[in-house]
């Protein structure tokens, strides 16, 4: 079973998020921010991140940075998941080593639709 | 809910200027879709639209009770392989054979809001060398004036710029529009959008080495499913490629093409043309 990490500082939308993620057959660990979401990885890295931009502490963008500086922190599939719905913004996030970036509101489909082009589905 | 009598003649209208075919349990979706229309008209029920009909012969309202009925779903690189296919077998097989008159004619029959007909432009855009000194035509024709105005504007949503469309395609053939995205002026000026009922004669479009008519035939009946791909055959050449939906078949319906077995999707014309549709050796490739 493939593994993604949901990065949100909203419970909400991580339990829509897993809901969705676990209707495609992956195994969903949660994080409320990008230092948890670290602390995660480090136990373990995901096949993908479903990764929200703005978030207290540490926000996607460093946490992206942060990841792909770990060992194997290359391999994820990270799919930025944010309101940051401008062209600046997903230049930026895939300058940083995204791999694809669905803008919000999302439904099950956009989602599958994005995991497929990661090539995870 | 509607009477007996204004569902059948308004289905009747559909199914004989569209091939559309209604069953009477979509009683309730005919109502739906046609309220709208009663409005615009100045109707307030669909009895009041069937009454209209019935007073005597109007063709914009005839031709916008059709076009409310047809479906419209689509999306950006739909089944993504027919794409690849395309990409990587097709055009580099048909270029090969084409290398003295240099021209390929692609047809999206049932474009709907042009998500098809672009995905395919955007594929030649990607691999524009290749395709130095050709001419790749791209004709999308549908029924409905509504999706084409729509697809020629290339003005897309949020939610339809995110459904099959990869996000690297999306950051470099697209512009942000107010809420919008606006497809590339250039990409664009690739297809070119023409009215056309598939129940007419595709003789007056001129021939097509690949046709997309993928997700059209689904919603007409067995007989005239076989007339449409007829007629399309007789429109290309023997070494031509048909793409069908991913839930339709020729099986059963016409011996004129035939499933290309290792590619999903794809069909040949049973006349002629390579049985096999493997990836052409890297010589041809290359050449083409
Ligand atoms: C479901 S869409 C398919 C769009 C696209 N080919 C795809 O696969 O995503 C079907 C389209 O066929 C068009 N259509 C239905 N009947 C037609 C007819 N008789 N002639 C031309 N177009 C027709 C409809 O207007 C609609 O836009």
């Amino acid at each position: 079973m493939k593994s993604c990490l949901v990065v949100d500082d909203s419970r909400v939308i991580r339990m829509v998020a897993r809901k969705i993620m676990e209707e495609l057959a992956f195994e969903v660990v949660e994080a409320e921010d990008g230092k948890v979401a670290i602390e995660r990885c480090n136990q373990g890295m995901p096949d993908a991140v479903l990764l929200d931009w703005h978030m207290p502490v540490m926000d996607g963008l460093e946490f992206l940075h942060a990841l792909r500086r770990l060992p194997g922190g290359d391999k994820p599939k990270v799919v930025f998941c944010t309101t940051k719905n401008d062209l600046e913004h997903i230049q930026e996030a895939i300058k940083a080593g995204a791999d694809e970036y669905i803008m919000k509101p999302f439904d099950s489909e956009i989602i599958q639709s994005k995991f497929m082009q990661v090539g995870l589905l | 809910m509607i009477r007996h009598d204004d569902f059948e003649l308004l289905r009747g209208i559909v199914k004989s200027r569209s091939g559309l075919t209604l069953s009477p349990d979509k009683a309730y979706l005919l109502e739906n879709r046609l309220m709208a229309v009663a409005r615009k008209w100045g109707m307030n029920d669909i009895d009041g639209l069937a009454a209209a009909v019935r007073g005597g012969p109007n063709e914009e309202l005839l031709r916008e009770i059709t076009e409310a009925m047809t479906t419209n779903e689509t999306l950006f690189f739909r089944d993504q392989s027919p794409f690849e296919q395309l990409q990587k077998v097709v055009l580099p097989r048909l270029m090969a054979s084409r290398k003295e008159a240099r021209h390929i004619r692609i047809w999206s029959a049932g474009c709907s809001s042009g998500q098809e007909p672009y995905s395919i432009s955007m594929i030649l855009r990607e691999q524009s060398a290749l395709f130095k000194d050709w001419r790749i035509d791209i004709l999308a024709t549908d029924i409905s004036r509504t999706m084409l105005d729509k697809a020629r504007a290339g003005l897309y949503t949020q939610f339809e710029v995110q459904r099959g469309l990869p996000i690297a395609m999306l950051m470099k053939h697209f512009k942000q529009a107010g809420d919008k995205w606006e497809l590339d002026p250039s990409i664009r000026a690739m297809v070119e959008f023409r009215e056309f009922n598939l129940l007419g004669d595709p003789g007056t479009l001129g021939r097509f080495d690949i046709v997309f008519l993928r997700n059209v035939l689904i919603y007409l009946d067995q007989p005239t499913k076989a007339q449409v791909l007829e007629k399309v055959c007789r429109q290309m050449p023997t070494d031509g490629v048909l793409y069908m939906g991913g839930a339709e078949t020729v099986m059963g319906v016409t011996e004129k093409f035939q499933p290309v077995s290792e590619h999903r999707g794809m069909y040949r014309v049973t006349a002629g043309g390579p049985s096999q549709w493997k990836t052409p050796p890297a010589s041809i490739a290359s050449n083409a």
